[in-house]
């Protein structure tokens, strides 16, 4: 069969192919396969896998050659060992789900080992009853399930700097993770124990040894909020808040209460600790935004990235995520050539509100200095912004909700890295 | 033969109940709360409010909180509040809006009330909930000693805390609700 020549039609500098001919490009890119490690009986070869049974069923984790995909970046405050965070390995994972092995963590106190027979949920306040619900009471409750993202606030905070942190994409904004979330919705136990016309916003205490909390708006909770005790279909682990968890869908994920244990309904916020000595988002001019809670419109190439280097000149997928809390990703734009140029990248089947949503592109790399980057921009028509406008009119250490276009160079030698442009 | 018969009733029964079952669900929720007494209630309630209400009754001074401190909080913050390993409590006055803003309970913290409310919440962070009401007055009082907020002479209770203005507090302000 006589190969077509592939026609290049490229729609943006640089080599960068529109989503339109990113099929013909990847059929043009296909090649041979390897078979290492073979052996051969007649005129057949088999892999020394393949020469006697495999393993038995039972208890499977990630192939052997896949385990250095894990947990990045594991780092706890001076003098603690869980009061920090771990990050999401993005630049190894392909689609849109987090396996919950890896998903990302932040903890204030460590992860409590909750027995749930003996844990409660307990709603007070400003309510006709207070109410206490165990976790097989919740269970008995209607479930919902939605597939969102869940971010961390300082997500990315590495960005601020100077000078572009040389840091692989796990570190500089794995602190966001997706995942199948299902729970009971919390205006159900809301409306069961009657709040009063007084109340207006909720405390959410956690269940760690910090008593961790958040004030959330009741307009949240009453419109989307759920209570999680699943998480890709099986119970919340541990470290995302077992045995059950606030979430707040777009909302940034301090405010997702973990190991949930109280809501007080009240007429104001808190003004908790975490509120607003750390998750408010200081002005040049002195002046404090508090309870800044969606998280915006932002996207990351995770493929290539710092680490994944490219080796020789030919067409390579580009592939990233996406995400906004304010709703679903309308497009991604790419550009090859510094944003001098643009064409829309591919999105994956799956492009749901406040989910990260997978986008591809095929690049035709010349093997010349280049850099990348993408633009999202969603349903609500926000677009996220370049650096330099994200900056502007923010105090020099200010870092939560950074959602500014990142940039990938790549040098000749096929080396990738992070570049301010 | 009977299990044949008992497939075919459910499966009439299923039809018959059908939009019952789905009814209970979008109608009606299986009301399983439990109720619990004012009693009960205040085992569980940590939240302070910046009105100070939620504080608890008992009384603490800037003497009987340095004594503490030094015990419970140099550790990690360090003798009077400075460079210790996590976050200073103290200094940084004046910087928030200038060049390089230092952040900390001083400089930046709008209410007095976080103190109490934090440190009964989370501290010490090896032994949390060893702290008594008075003990955690006490600590509050030094903090804000240290900070010029309050004067040495100063006993800290329910009443007095809530009125003890942070230097910062007029700078903040709220995304939400919009316009606020």
């Amino acid at each position: 069969m006589k190969k077509d020549k592939f026609n290049p039609d490229y729609s943006a500098k640089n080599g960068l192919f529109d989503r339109r001919s990113f099929l013909k490009a990847s059929i043009a890119s296909g090649s041979g396969m390897m078979i290492a490690g073979a052996h051969a009986s007649e005129d057949k070869i088999r892999s020394s896998w393949m020469g006697m049974p495999g393993e038995g069923m039972g208890e499977s984790g990630p192939s052997e050659y896949e385990r250095h995909i894990k947990r990045a970046d594991i780092g706890s405050q001076p003098g603690t060992v869980g009061s920090g965070a771990s990050r999401t390995p993005i630049q190894f994972l392909d689609g849109i789900i987090t396996p919950s092995r890896l998903h990302f963590e932040r903890h204030h106190s460590g992860i409590p080992n909750i027995n749930p027979d003996e844990h409660r949920l307990v709603i007070h306040g400003l309510v006709d009853r207070q109410l206490s619900f165990s976790l097989e009471d919740l269970h008995r409750y209607k479930q919902v399930s939605k597939i969102q993202f869940l971010e961390c606030s300082g997500n990315s905070g590495a960005m601020i700097s100077p000078e572009a942190p040389q840091r692989n994409a796990a570190q500089l904004h794995g602190l966001v993770s997706c995942s199948e979330w299902g729970g009971v919705p919390l205006n159900v136990l809301l409306d069961e124990a009657g709040i009063k016309p007084e109340g207006k916003w909720i405390v959410a205490s956690g269940a760690d040894a910090a008593v961790m909390a958040r004030s959330v708006p009741l307009q949240k909770i009453m419109d989307d909020a759920i209570v999680a005790t699943h998480q890709n279909g099986e119970p919340v682990r541990p470290s995302n808040g077992y045995p059950m968890r606030l979430f707040l869908p777009g909302w940034e994920g301090n405010a997702c209460v973990k190991w949930l244990r109280t809501i007080k309904v009240t007429s104001g916020p808190s003004m908790t600790k975490d509120e607003t000595s750390k998750y408010s988002d200081l002005r040049d001019d002195g002046i404090s935004k508090l309870f800044t809670f969606p998280m915006e419109v932002k996207s990351v190439i995770t493929s290539p990235s710092p680490g994944l280097n490219l080796s020789k000149k030919g067409i390579y997928q580009i592939s990233g995520i996406a995400w906004s809390g304010s709703g679903k990703i309308k497009k991604v734009e790419l550009s090859a050539d510094g944003g001098k140029s643009w064409a829309e990248a591919q999105l994956d089947e799956h492009v749901l509100s406040k989910s990260l949503t997978r986008f591809r592109s095929a690049w035709m790399w010349d093997g010349s200095n280049s850099s990348l980057m993408s633009r999202a921009i969603d349903e609500k028509g926000n677009v996220q912004p370049r650096r330099d406008a994200w900056l502007e009119g923010k105090a020099v250490n200010t870092f939560y909700h950074y959602n500014a276009i990142q940039s990938w160079a790549i040098s000749s030698g096929g080396e990738v890295s992070n570049v301010y442009l | 033969m009977s299990i044949y018969k008992n497939i075919i009733c459910t499966f009439f029964l299923f039809l018959l109940a059908g939009n019952a079952i789905s009814d209970v669900f979008v109608k009606k929720n299986p009301n399983l709360g439990e109720p619990l007494s004012d009693e009960e209630i205040k085992k569980y309630d940590f939240v302070i409010m910046p009105n100070g209400q939620g504080l608890p009754n008992g009384e603490g001074s800037v003497d009987a909180g340095k004594n503490l401190y030094d015990i419970h909080c140099m550790a990690c913050h360090g003798k009077d509040g400075v460079k210790g390993l996590n976050g200073d409590l103290a200094g940084g006055h004046g910087t928030i809006s200038g060049p390089v803003p230092k952040k900390t309970v001083g400089s930046y913290w709008p209410y007095s009330t976080i103190l109490f409310d934090y440190i009964r919440r989370a501290m010490p962070y090896q032994n949390p909930g060893s702290l008594t009401n008075d003990e955690i007055y006490s600590i509050s009082a030094y903090i804000l000693f240290i900070n010029n907020i309050i004067d040495s002479e100063m006993i800290l209770n329910k009443n007095n805390l809530p009125g003890v203005k942070m230097p910062n507090s007029e700078n903040f302000v709220w995304a939400f609700p919009e316009d606020s």
